[in-house]
């Protein structure tokens, strides 16, 4: 039973969410190479159902609790921690998301084990595990060796492709852990951001805007160029903070994934959390004022200048181009 | 001609009724001159006894010889003759007066004499056609800002009674009008009576109305400032009016309400969210109502309102253009000072000085970032940490890390290279001046960069600085205590040419104009080295309406360049300046000597579609590309 | 009510990081600090509380390069106390820090209990662990992460919290007190005080200073390679003038149909 590979299901508005199954194609490799079993650890109440499509692993182990409905992380790591204290697992893979971000917090804390962080590559060499982790907001990579006991690692979105879903898995385990009826913490409602506002995830032309447009005011060469286009403007987290656009117009971890035809990042650094937002926009033009910005490693196009001074001359353009 | 305070009224001779006239207005205008004293005192200590023979000069040019009245001739010379006639005229009541309390002085009155009725009269013509001429110009002509009050119209019209009822009486003397004597003498007397009533009652209402400004400006005058670009002394600011010094509350009661101020403010013109005038209008409403008796407790920042205090660009055009010498920019920045100290900025500024405080520049950029335009140059620049210089080049902010403004830089590097300039740059040691920093009411960081740019000077040997900013010019100059070591580049090529260290090769000349920075010309006076330069390159400057001290701001200074537009709907101040230099016959360049000029200069050209018909080119491009052989830069 | 916030500082990645010559780690030769983001937010939200109910903030963090910066920057702020822990090494990690301050916190005379502790939720150099929830789990409180604005009843002993989830989605939240939040943001951005308090601060001298008093052991990561990422790929650069730029991208959206 010890040293299998575990992945941590993560559930949003109740269903399995994507990063989930990278988790599954990752941990399914890893499992593989060390050749140990995977299984996923899935919590709930009345969501057994949702095991169905966790295929990849081996085996499901359900938890089945009351306060596991809309699970706190507070609860959710005490529900895992018990699990694993009896099992063992050589590593659990958690995702690296905003969902399951106090279970990556509270989960090694309880098991006094040391979570990896932001890590990018996963592999086995010579029979032990070797992370890859992404740190100081992607400025450097660190390689590190997991080493034989318990890990949790937190696993960047984007890492691995996918895995199917819809497959069953082999085997659906109900598992019973003794937890608090009152957690300490409890869910009022979750409040969705404004309605009426422009849907960013349906857009095929984006014009994103960060701190490097300097100031409020200039939103609207940003305005001009998404309307001259067709798009709508979003932007990075610095922007949603100063208030210069709604949150329902954010890129990245604690926004929306999107995937337009177009993305226009302008003043945007390229800071990981916002990568994950948008690598995958079929084509990317970047404006920044600093060559070295991370945002030009994944665009297709980039500009050394002034952001404003470059939307401001590429409306221009496309408007005459229109016609 | 009877004496008229020997005439009898109800059986009471003249001079009791003028005792006691006198001595109620002499009371109510003592009374209430008290009053406003008392509420100046309460005002902060600021000396401006220093350098007095200078003060009295100061005095005899612009208040005897009203010298800032003639940036419009007509007027200045209206004024001027209103002015000496109301001297005239205070003195020959004066005379009066004493003459009429003491009817037993072996004195004549003023008009027995000749050489005193002769001026008089000839100087009350001249003064009726000035309050004519005045009368026209603010009730036809209206130009724009000159507050129309009723005190306004009530002062005409007193003075003109004035001279009216002293030409009167003089004439009934003179016996023009083929009047019976008796007449004549009824006449006399009444007129007498009426101008001597007339004037004790102005004397009783002066301290209530503008015309305050009749006593308060000769000595605002006399204590202005030799500094006027120079800040308040360190102080955590002001909002009430205990915390303003006695000077700048004094501003208030010397504003004559002209409206020149507001009409050269690029603050206002844009969106009238900034009115200087109103500005000193609310400082004097501060001050008199204390001396009313009312609340002392009022907040100035409340009167004008934040965003007003944070709209001034520190350009210095009120300052230079007010008649009385009014102060305006110390009180903005006191207010500013308040702001900060309660940490109500706005986000650009908490920004940028959050980041200056860190890293030593606005942008917000590692200090090793700094010397970074070097490295596309074809020689090394020396570093002044490391090896005496005759040259220390202070380079400054915008100028290092603006990718628009660092082919301007480099051109100026390879200027002086070429003319064999030993210079050198302090490399990353370097932070920003401080000048934007003050203005916008950070003493305490502008305290801490000043101590570290002193200690970095300190450890390098240099003969002289020379800066292509010139805000960073301004401080290091006159905030730093630098003086005459400091120079800006325009004053330094200007040098090198006339003593033909640069050979320049004018390439078929052309015509242009130059714009003046503020911190260069305004406040430093620095007009004609680069037009020097530009003469020596062949070209011909072409002069803006605005020009010298008249110049118009570009809208970056005081902080401005960081802060949200407001202009929304208003048209910005570079937008206004393009406009003026692109509309000069034959004209398609403006030459600009500051960075910050040239950055907003370009993005008004955007802005007002002139790119591609007008450009903005710095002096710096111009002297490289007469130097010969090099490549324009584009921006 | 009592209000304990922990700051920590973090490489400041606005200079240009190096790797140092045993490969595993930070070059420290122009390596600054700089005071961790999200804590400056929770010292944000701790001063807004301060502001609206009767409590006292305490700030603690460990000795780092430029940390008293940070103290004397809360005290200008309106905090009643700045505490510096010293003897935990700068390079750490979460696990070793937390455990060192649950271990050292106990110890300080009026730190704790407090009725709610503060923390950034993240930090750049969180490689093996989360400060916060790992010390929240030591002490023993109750934590939630991701906070972006906190309403405190204290009469109930009860805070209202907002978490952030993906696409804007906010938690309402209810929380026992005493607890621990781990802040991601604040309704407002940290709050601007003038050099000159700040300075009169370091002149008051009111960092007190205490030593770590040392938990049970945490072994590090065993880090075996730090570099700079391999680009997989890289942007192909448009150069030349803003007006060139705009033509050349125009030419590109035409040839994808998307003019």
């Amino acid at each position: 039973m010890a040293g299998n590979v575990w992945i941590v299901a993560e559930q949003w508005k109740g269903a399995v969410s994507d990063a989930t199954y990278e988790l599954l194609a990752l941990g399914r490799g890893l499992a593989d190479s060390l050749g140990v079993r995977l299984e996923a650890v899935l919590l709930g109440h009345g969501a057994r159902g949702l095991a169905e499509s966790l295929g990849p692993a081996d085996a499901v182990l359900y938890v089945d609790h009351p306060t596991l409905a809309d699970a706190t992380g507070l609860q959710a790591s005490r529900a895992v921690a018990a699990l694993a204290a009896t099992r063992q697992p050589r590593a659990i893979l958690v995702p690296s998301t905003n969902v399951s971000w106090d279970l990556l917090g509270l989960l090694p804390a309880r098991l006094g084990v040391p979570l990896i962080n932001f890590c990018r590559e996963v592999q086995v060499v010579d029979g032990a595990l070797q992370v890859r982790s992404l740190l100081y907001g992607g400025k450097m990579t660190v390689t590190v060796a997991a080493g034989a006991g318990p890990v949790v690692l937190a696993i960047l979105p984007g890492t691995v492709t996918a895995a199917a879903r819809g497959v069953a898995p082999a085997a659906v385990d109900d598992v019973s852990v003794d937890l608090p009826d009152d957690p300490g913490v409890r869910l009022i409602e979750y409040e969705e951001p404004e309605a009426g506002d422009v849907d960013i995830t349906q857009q095929d032309v984006l014009v994103a805007v960060g701190r490097g447009i300097s100031s409020e005011s200039n939103l609207e060469v940003a305005e001009d160029l998404a309307t001259a286009l067709g798009g709508a403007v979003c932007g990075s987290r610095p922007v949603i903070d100063q208030g210069w656009l709604p949150l329902g117009r954010q890129v990245g971890k604690s926004g929306v994934t999107v995937k337009p035809r177009l993305y226009v990042a302008a003043g945007i650094s390229g800071a990981p959390e916002h990568l994950e937002g948008m690598k995958d926009a079929e084509l990317i033009i970047a404006v920044n004022t600093d060559a070295g910005a991370p945002i030009f490693s994944v665009a297709h196009y980039g500009i050394v200048d002034d952001a404003t001074d470059v939307l401001e001359a590429m409306a221009a353009a496309v408007r005459k181009r229109k016609g | 001609m009877p004496d008229p305070t020997t005439s009898t009224l109800l059986g009471i001779p003249g001079f009791v009724f003028l005792w006691a006239l006198t001595a109620t207005a002499f009371a109510l205008f003592g009374w209430r001159v008290y009053r406003i004293l008392r509420a100046l005192a309460r005002g902060r200590a600021e000396p401006r006894w220093d350098r007095l023979l200078s003060r009295v000069w100061n005095v005899v040019v612009n208040v005897a010889g009203q010298r800032r009245m003639f940036d419009n001739p007509g007027v200045g010379l209206a004024h001027l003759v209103i002015f000496w006639a109301f001297l005239f005229y205070a003195a020959s009541f004066a005379w009066n007066l004493l003459r009429g309390l003491l009817p037993f002085l072996p004195v004549p009155y003023a008009d027995a004499f000749v050489w005193v009725t002769v001026p008089m009269v000839l100087l009350s013509a001249a003064t009726l056609v000035a309050l004519a001429g005045a009368a026209i110009r603010r009730y036809a002509v209206r130009p724009p800002r000159l507050a129309q009050s009723r005190d306004a119209g009530l002062i005409l019209a007193l003075i003109s009674l004035l001279v009216v009822t002293y030409l009167a009486g003089q004439g009934a003397k003179a016996g023009v009008g083929g009047l019976s004597s008796s007449s004549a003498d009824s006449v006399y007397v009444a007129m007498w009576w009426v101008h001597m009533v007339t004037v004790l009652a102005f004397l009783a209402y002066l301290p209530y109305s503008k015309h305050l400004h009749l006593l308060a400006s000769p000595f605002n005058v006399f204590t202005a400032s030799f500094d006027p670009g120079g800040m308040p002394a360190p102080s955590e600011g002001a909002a009430h009016l205990p915390e303003f010094t006695w000077r700048q509350l004094f501003n208030g009661l010397s504003c004559a309400e002209c409206g020149r101020c507001d009409r050269s403010c690029p603050a206002f013109a844009t969106n009238q969210v900034l009115s200087p005038q109103d500005l000193i209008h609310d400082v004097k409403l501060m001050v008199l109502g204390a001396a009313s008796g009312r609340d002392g407790n009022g907040s100035l920042i409340d009167a004008v309102g934040a965003q007003a205090v944070w709209a001034c660009t520190t350009c210095m055009a009120c300052m230079a253009r007010c008649p009385v010498f009014n102060e305006h920019i110390p009180l903005i920045v006191q207010m500013r000072r308040q702001l900060i100290g309660q940490g109500e900025v706005g986000t650009g500024v908490q920004d940028m000085l959050m980041g200056m405080t860190r890293y030593g520049n606005s942008f917000g950029q590692s200090p090793r970032n700094r010397p970074k335009w070097t490295r596309d140059l074809e020689f090394e620049v020396k570093d002044a940490r490391q090896e005496p210089v005759e040259y220390l080049w202070y380079v400054g902010d915008y100028a290092s890390f603006d990718p628009r403004v660092q082919a301007v830089t480099r051109a100026a590097a390879r200027i002086f290279q070429r003319a064999g300039l030993d210079f050198g740059i302090l490399y990353d040691s370097e932070q920003n001046a401080g000048n934007d920093v003050r203005r916008l009411g950070e003493e305490g960081l502008f305290e801490m960069l000043r101590d570290k740019n002193l200690a970095s000077l300190e450890s390098a040997k240099f003969e002289a600085i020379v800066t292509t900013d010139p805000h960073t010019y301004h401080a290091l100059k006159r905030e730093y205590g630098l003086n005459g070591k400091v120079r800006h580049y325009t004053e330094v090529i200007d040098g090198l040419i006339s003593s033909s260290r640069l050979p320049v090769s004018p390439n078929g000349g052309g015509r242009v104009t130059y714009h003046d920075p503020c911190y260069l010309g305004r406040y430093n006076g620095v007009y004609e080295a680069p037009r020097r330069v530009l003469g020596g390159l062949g070209l011909d400057v072409v002069e803006m309406a605005r020009n010298r001290s008249f110049a118009y701001c570009c809208g970056a200074g005081g902080g401005r360049i960081w802060m949200e537009d407001a202009a929304a709907g208003g048209e910005r101040p570079a937008e206004s300046r393009v406009r003026e230099a692109a509309g000069l016959q034959g004209v398609g360049t403006m030459v600009v000597a500051c960075p910050k000029d040239l950055v907003m200069f370009s993005d008004a050209l955007k802005t007002t579609g002139l790119e591609g018909t007008f450009e903005v080119r710095d002096i710096a491009e111009l002297v490289e590309e007469a130097m010969g052989a090099t490549q324009r830069s584009g921006i | 009510m009592r209000i304990l916030v922990l700051m920590k500082m973090v490489p400041d990645i606005v200079e240009e990081l190096e790797v140092a010559g045993d490969g595993t780690s930070l070059d420290r030769e122009y390596l600054r600090f700089i005071v961790n983001e999200r804590d400056d937010y929770a010292l944000e939200q701790a001063l807004l509380l301060k502001d609206r109910l009767q409590a006292t903030v305490t700030v603690v963090a460990p000795a780092a390069p430029e940390v008293d910066d940070i103290l004397n920057t809360a005290l200008a702020k309106g905090v009643d106390r700045v505490i510096r822990v010293s003897g935990i090494p700068a390079t750490s990690g979460a696990r070793a820090t937390a455990s060192a301050l649950a271990a050292t916190l106990p110890g300080i005379p009026g730190a704790l209990p407090a009725d709610l502790v503060l923390s950034g939720c993240q930090a750049i150099d969180d490689l093996d662990g989360f400060t916060a929830p790992i010390l929240a789990t030591a002490l023993g409180l109750p934590y939630l992460g991701l906070v972006s604005r906190i309403t405190v009843d204290p009469g109930a002993g009860k805070a209202i919290v907002g978490k952030e989830y993906p696409a804007g989605v906010t938690g309402r939240f209810e929380v026992v007190l005493p607890a621990f939040l781990g802040v991601q943001g604040c309704e407002k951005p940290p709050r601007y005080v003038p050099v000159a308090k700040v300075r009169a601060a370091m002149a008051s001298g009111r960092i007190e200073e205490v030593a770590a008093v040392s938990g049970p052991s945490v072994p590090p990561l065993d880090v075996t390679a730090m570099g700079k990422p391999q680009e997989t790929g890289h942007a192909e650069m448009l150069g030349g003038s803003v007006r060139d730029v705009a033509e050349r991208v125009a030419d590109i959206l035409a040839a994808r149909g998307l003019l």
